[in-house]
């Protein structure tokens, strides 16, 4: 079997990858994209060092540690975006934009009350709690 | 490496199998990885004392854990330099996994000094308002995976619970950070930059308040460092299937055809094309890290959500290692290539020092405006890694040392701006600060003029170094383009201080708390660090000219 096949099946594999980080909203599906994005590379990986009969297998220790890798990538990933989901109940990467520059400061005021995204006071008797629509106040105040 | 390969059979296929060579077992010098692996050691202690030490004594014992460590990894290298690893002695470890030269001992001190500091400005506990019952609280979430505002939140704050495990992440994170610029192979470099990004990924996650903005900035982190390492991991495959090897010297020889002939790499003939594809994902992958300009997209949102005491270390440490192994990548396997990555390095220093500096001047929230004033300073280190010489390398050394200690500085003094809702990082609530704390005001504009590059700071020193080690590598134009974005910057940075100095203080306006001692002394260090290099610049020049030699 010549080189060219696995090379070109990962090379599409990796773009396939690509196109599903650019074109997912989801941020699993995301995280999905980019699994096999690096799963694209293992492929190459071994084709290259089958190919090149590497005596040392680099290409095949490299891939066993990439496959190790991915799995504590995944995991803290999916930790992060469930934290996300939890709060928001949401896990679409679109709504991801109270952080971006904006023609207008976003809290004019900032500071003057008590600001919205404060989530966690030191004393939290001091302040009732602050309830699941706070979290929109700055996303309408920035519309 | 594929040297003793049997001969190519008649037709060379995947499906043909090589004759098995004897393998050898690896012989590692302890000694000269003993920076790493004292760090790595104090991380593993942490997450022991996270596992054992009551709750009540774990902060104390963390942060001596954390602290010590520091100590010992800094002796461990300044007894390496000392011993002339740096120079005559430098050589590469662990069967060529970790090059111990004179750039890996410079940076592993530097980062280790601007841990050290930052771990001060992390462990500060005197800042957010306190109660009776919870008399310290710290700039993390109490409990990281309960959701902001439940029962079990509140429980959590209630108990005076803390995020102790980010002192054990600081370290896992330094400790691929110490691998990343001494890496002698891609794997080596792959592994350290999964170890570096993967405990920043989770801090950004931890702040305390603003949990939504901090979030927002970890997920986004996350996605975008993932993304890029994909790239950063294709590349790598594709030099390996260029070279057959995935050590930085042996592309290189590879590269120059000084490579002993291999028969599978002669009959994929088509190499140069994996060569440069190869090599512009890797360095892509660099250049995300570091923030440069089609790659920064993640920089001003992470910097602004992240908890500030991260934001700084991320900033200052980040940058730091970043560069240190784009600098091997580019003069230890890439040099012959000079003449295809200059010209599109060229245009990215030039994007990136040209739009941190325009883009900043928009900017209304501190931490926003210094994570595009830490764009387009990328923008300046790049000049001085397109410099090509041995100048270059030291210039570059030389900045980023001074620049990470003012980073440092500067965000440690956010930190003490506060109001009701915590830290008050818009500008307009700055007005009128130094007429009310001018000690603050006075310290963050000192920091503020070294970013701009003004004499007697570490930042003139820092950029006249790079800009003169550009001009002599023949990058002229790029040094006038340069000093063009340093006066646009210049411009927002003064405004800055005006706006302290000059402005009618607002009387809603936020109040400064008064730090404990930790972040007392990471300012003073700060501060220190930046008269210091600014004023008597020469022998840190020195030290980096001594160190700016690579191993090959």
């Amino acid at each position: 079997m010549h080189l060219l096949y696995p090379v070109v099946l990962s090379a599409l594999l990796f773009c396939t990858g690509v196109y599903g980080v650019l074109a997912r909203r989801n941020a699993v599906l995301v995280l999905m994209a980019v699994e096999l994005m690096l799963n694209a590379v293992n492929l190459n990986l071994v084709a290259f060092d089958v190919w090149l009969r590497d005596t040392l297998h680099a290409g095949q220790a490299l891939t066993l540690f990439t496959v190790t890798i991915a799995a504590a990538e995944i995991g803290l990933g999916l930790a992060i975006v469930l934290l996300l989901y939890r709060r928001r109940g949401t896990s679409s990467v679109d709504r991801l934009d109270e952080l971006a520059d904006r023609p207008d400061p976003p809290h004019p005021d900032q500071g003057a009350g008590p600001d919205p995204d404060a989530d966690q006071d030191a004393d939290p008797d001091a302040r009732p709690a602050p309830d699941a629509t706070s979290d929109d106040q700055p996303r309408k105040a920035a519309a | 490496m594929s040297a003793t390969a049997v001969a190519a059979p008649a037709v060379h296929s995947l499906w043909t199998t090589a004759a098995a060579a004897p393998i050898h077992a690896p012989k590692i010098e302890y000694a000269q990885l003993s920076p790493i692996l004292v760090v790595l050691g104090a991380a593993v202690a942490g997450i022991l004392v996270e596992a054992f030490v009551p709750r009540r004594a774990r902060y104390g014992t963390q942060l001596a854990v954390t602290l010590i460590g520091l100590a010992g990894a800094f002796a461990a290298v300044v007894g390496l330099a000392a011993t002339g690893y740096a120079t005559t002695k430098a050589d590469l470890a662990a069967m060529g996994s970790i090059a111990v030269d004179g750039p890996s001992l410079f940076l592993q001190g530097t980062l280790i000094l601007v841990t050290a500091v930052g771990v001060l400005a992390i462990a500060e506990r005197g800042l957010e308002p306190q109660s009776r019952e919870v008399p310290h609280v710290d700039a993390f979430a109490p409990q990281a995976a309960a959701v902001p505002g439940s029962e079990d939140e509140k429980a959590a704050a209630r108990a005076g619970w803390s995020t102790t495990e980010v002192f054990p992440l600081t370290l896992f994170a330094l400790s691929g950070m110490l691998v990343f610029p001494a890496a002698g192979d891609l794997l080596t470099l792959f592994i350290g930059l999964e170890i570096l990004s993967l405990p920043l990924y989770l801090m950004c996650a931890l702040a305390r308040r603003r949990r939504l903005l901090s979030q927002e900035s970890a997920v986004k982190y996350f996605l975008l460092g993932a993304f890029a390492s994909a790239f950063f991991l294709f590349g790598t495959a594709l030099l390996y299937g260029y070279a057959g090897t995935l050590d930085l010297g042996g592309i290189a020889k590879v590269v120059t055809g000084d490579a002993a002939p291999n028969a599978a790499l002669n009959a994929s003939a088509h190499g140069d094309a994996l060569l440069l594809i190869g090599g512009a994902m890797i360095v892509m992958g660099l250049l995300f890290k570091v923030g440069a300009v089609p790659f920064h997209a993640w920089t001003p949102d992470v910097y602004q959500g992240a908890p500030t005491p991260i934001t700084g270390f991320m900033a200052a440490a980040t940058k730091v290692a970043a560069f240190g192994a784009l600098l091997r990548l580019l003069y230890v396997a890439l040099p012959e290539m000079r003449w295809d990555w200059r010209p599109v390095m060229w245009g990215v220093a030039i994007l990136t020092m040209a739009l941190g500096a325009i883009v900043a001047v928009t900017q209304t929230d501190v931490k926003r405006m210094l994570a595009y004033s830490s764009i387009a300073h990328a923008g300046f280190l790049l000049t001085g890694v397109i410099a090509g010489n041995k100048q270059g390398v030291s210039a570059v050394l030389f900045y980023l040392a001074a620049y990470s200690f003012v980073t440092l500085g500067a965000f440690a003094v956010v930190t003490l701006v506060r109001d009701a809702g915590g830290e008050a990082t818009h500008l307009s609530r700055w007005d009128g600060l130094g007429r009310r704390s001018p000690l603050v005001a006075v310290t963050f504009a000192l920091f503020l003029l070294a970013f701009a590059g003004i004499p007697l700071t570490s930042g003139f020193s820092g950029k006249f170094a790079v800009f003169s080690a550009a001009a002599k590598g023949g990058a002229v134009p790029l040094v006038v383009v340069g000093v063009l974005c340093s006066a646009v910057a210049a411009f927002f940075y003064v405004r800055v201080i005006v706006r302290m100095f000059f402005a009618e203080p607002r009387a809603d306006g936020p109040s400064v708390a008064v730090p404990s001692a930790l972040t007392g002394t990471a300012i003073a260090v700060g501060a220190a660090a930046t008269l210091v290099l600014g004023v008597f610049p020469q022998w840190a020049f020195d030290l980096a000219d001594k160190a700016s030699v690579f191993i090959r």
